[in-house]
């Protein structure tokens, strides 16, 4: 036969056809060279950014390319204030803010969750889109809602008003800020959560059921110990972004007394001329959260290799 | 959870300037006010215009990129592939903010030839989205598999012919897909944008909402903000019709739904 690719059959018949590495090699290039130019480099961008000098005149970044050049005193002033200066309250509060807002949502979360992956059934569907929705409307526009519903003359203020107590829950009340991270992140929790939960074996929920567990004892030493994995992947997808977080506060609460670590790195590149300084915040940033970057990729990694085999 | 967005939405079609007080039905604000209302304001418009301009842009590039990257994902089997995999896989878990300083410090001190505002935003949206599309178009192109290629090759066909006539269509709905979220996550966008634009002149909706939340105090505001979940839910709407449509045509039995919340997982 002229034109037809020659081929090897082994000995269970399969065939293979070689892999042309370089084929798909080159279908992977664009994307891969993108990634480096317009994310890697970047980021070294940041680095070198951070670890480098200020123009005296300009009062802008002068970043130092070569790692040799690198200086780290900005670094080290950052440092030294985090741990036991200005910014250590916004570091704290920030932890702080992040862990009650996870919590929260699990709160919130986990019951959504649940009954979508076991009890759903005809209705799943059409749950699960609804589940998806709020994913999809803009985090702005969530926020805009509560901003307007917690105004002065807002309805939640007036509610609150009938039965005697004022509040003004837009100006520097750290509930609002926790409860807004939870409004606005607790839709990216539930389908992380609704994944995981449904890849539980029901029978094994069925055999401590045969053993004599009620639905209690179920929950609590099965149910739970089971979705733990799937639980901690959920509860990273959402504190990542929730520590970069900067504008619910921003729109939510105005005041410096319920700042987090976004609204600093914000205010250091956006407002000042100081992008050394908030360089020097993303890069700390950056590796307080590479554990829970790690630990998340390295989870996903498993999943895959767990479904291609 | 829904209730404060359909309040929100609601007021956009308040009587009254007030956002928080009902004074009445009307479409003041989006078409009627001469000044301030949807319609005429050109701060909002222009918003409107940047948000839309830089969704279609970002879904046109990034896209086939994501596409092809996936493809090439999936088939290469070598060192180098396991690292452009990672690669792919860091953006989803980076925070956002992360990725807006440090693209915001390499426009302004090294490819200093881009300036800030739409291109910039225009890369970095690019840039967040391509491995959102390698998600979703991953476990089409697995679940797929190389049976049909092989078959088609063992007609005769060539490999480009193969993946032209044989796997380009097969992962049309996952292509789609791709295109849609891109669409919807770059419109959404907030941080990146903020962080790469130049001014009032490259606002997307998110930041004039958010510049505007705390001072501007007309219900017009509602109505952009009405408009642009609108178009995000009108653009994942077409998209899940349009998959429909090819399941009943192919005779697959998977739900469009897949596809779309793929993604979160």
């Amino acid at each position: 036969m002229t034109g037809a690719p020659t081929s090897v059959t082994t000995s269970d018949g399969s065939r293979r056809r070689g892999d042309r590495g370089t084929l798909w090699g080159l279908f992977a290039l664009p994307g891969t060279v993108w990634l480096l130019v317009l994310f890697v480099v970047p980021f070294y961008a940041l680095v070198c950014v951070a670890f480098g000098d200020i123009d005296p005149v300009f009062r802008n970044a002068v970043p130092a390319w070569n790692p040799l050049d690198w200086s780290f005193g900005t670094a080290g002033e950052v440092l030294g204030e985090i741990f036991g200066g200005s910014l250590r309250k916004v570091f704290l509060r920030t932890i702080s803010y992040v862990v009650c807002a996870v919590v929260l949502s699990f709160f919130v979360g986990y019951p959504v969750a649940y009954y979508l992956a076991r009890h759903a059934g005809r209705w799943r569907g059409l749950l699960l889109a609804l589940m998806v929705l709020p994913f999809w409307v803009n985090y702005l526009m969530r926020m805009l809602a509560w901003v307007n519903l917690l105004q002065v003359d807002g309805w939640v203020t007036r509610a609150f008003s009938v039965f005697g107590v004022q509040v003004n829950w837009l100006d520097g009340q750290p509930i609002t800020v926790v409860l807004g991270l939870v409004y606005g992140y607790v839709p990216f929790l539930v389908l992380p959560l609704y994944a995981a939960l449904e890849r539980l074996d029901g029978r094994l929920l069925e055999a401590a059921r045969d053993l004599g567990a009620g639905p209690g004892r179920t929950f609590r030493l099965v149910t739970i110990p089971l979705s733990r994995p799937g639980m901690l992947g959920a509860g990273v997808i959402i504190a990542l972004p929730m520590f970069g977080d900067y504008y619910t506060n921003d729109m939510l609460s105005r005041s410096p007394a319920t700042e987090m670590v976004g609204n600093q790195v914000d205010f250091y590149l956006n407002a000042t001329t100081q992008p050394q300084k908030g360089a020097v915040l993303v890069l700390v940033l950056s590796a307080l959260l590479v554990v829970l970057m790690s630990y998340y990729l390295v989870s996903t990694m498993r999943i895959q290799r767990e479904i291609r085999a | 959870m829904f209730l404060p967005v359909a309040i929100a939405v609601l007021f956009s079609f308040n009587g009254g300037r007030s956002r928080s007080v009902w004074q009445g039905f009307s479409l003041r604000w989006w078409t009627g006010e001469p000044n301030a209302s949807l319609l005429h304001d050109e701060t909002l418009h222009s918003a409107l215009r940047n948000s839309l301009v830089l969704a279609l842009l970002t879904m046109l590039v990034a896209a086939p990129i994501g596409i092809t990257l996936a493809i090439g994902l999936a088939r290469w089997r070598s060192r180098m592939a396991s690292g452009a995999n990672w690669l792919m896989l860091v953006p989803l878990v980076t925070p956002e903010i992360v990725m807006g300083a440090s693209l915001l410090l390499v426009f302004t001190n090294l490819y200093t030839g881009i300036p800030l505002g739409r291109p910039a935003q225009l890369l970095g949206h690019v840039t967040f989205s391509i491995s959102y599309v390698v998600v979703v178009a991953r476990g089409r192109l697995l679940s797929i598999g190389r049976d049909y290629e092989e078959a088609a090759r063992d007609l005769g066909a060539s490999q480009f012919q193969a993946i032209r006539l044989v796997l380009l269509p097969l992962l049309a709905p996952a292509i789609f897909a791709g295109f849609v979220i891109v669409f919807a996550m770059s419109i959404d966008d907030f941080v990146i944008s903020a962080f790469l634009s130049s001014g009032a002149g490259s606002e997307t909706v998110p930041v004039r909402i958010y510049s505007a939340v705390r001072t501007s105090s007309t219900p017009a505001l509602n109505a952009l903000a009405s408009f642009l979940v609108a178009s995000t839910l009108v653009a994942l709407a077409l998209g899940a019709t349009v998959m429909s449509w090819f399941r009943r045509r192919r005779g697959t039995k998977e739900s469009a739904l897949a596809d779309l919340t793929s993604v979160g997982i």
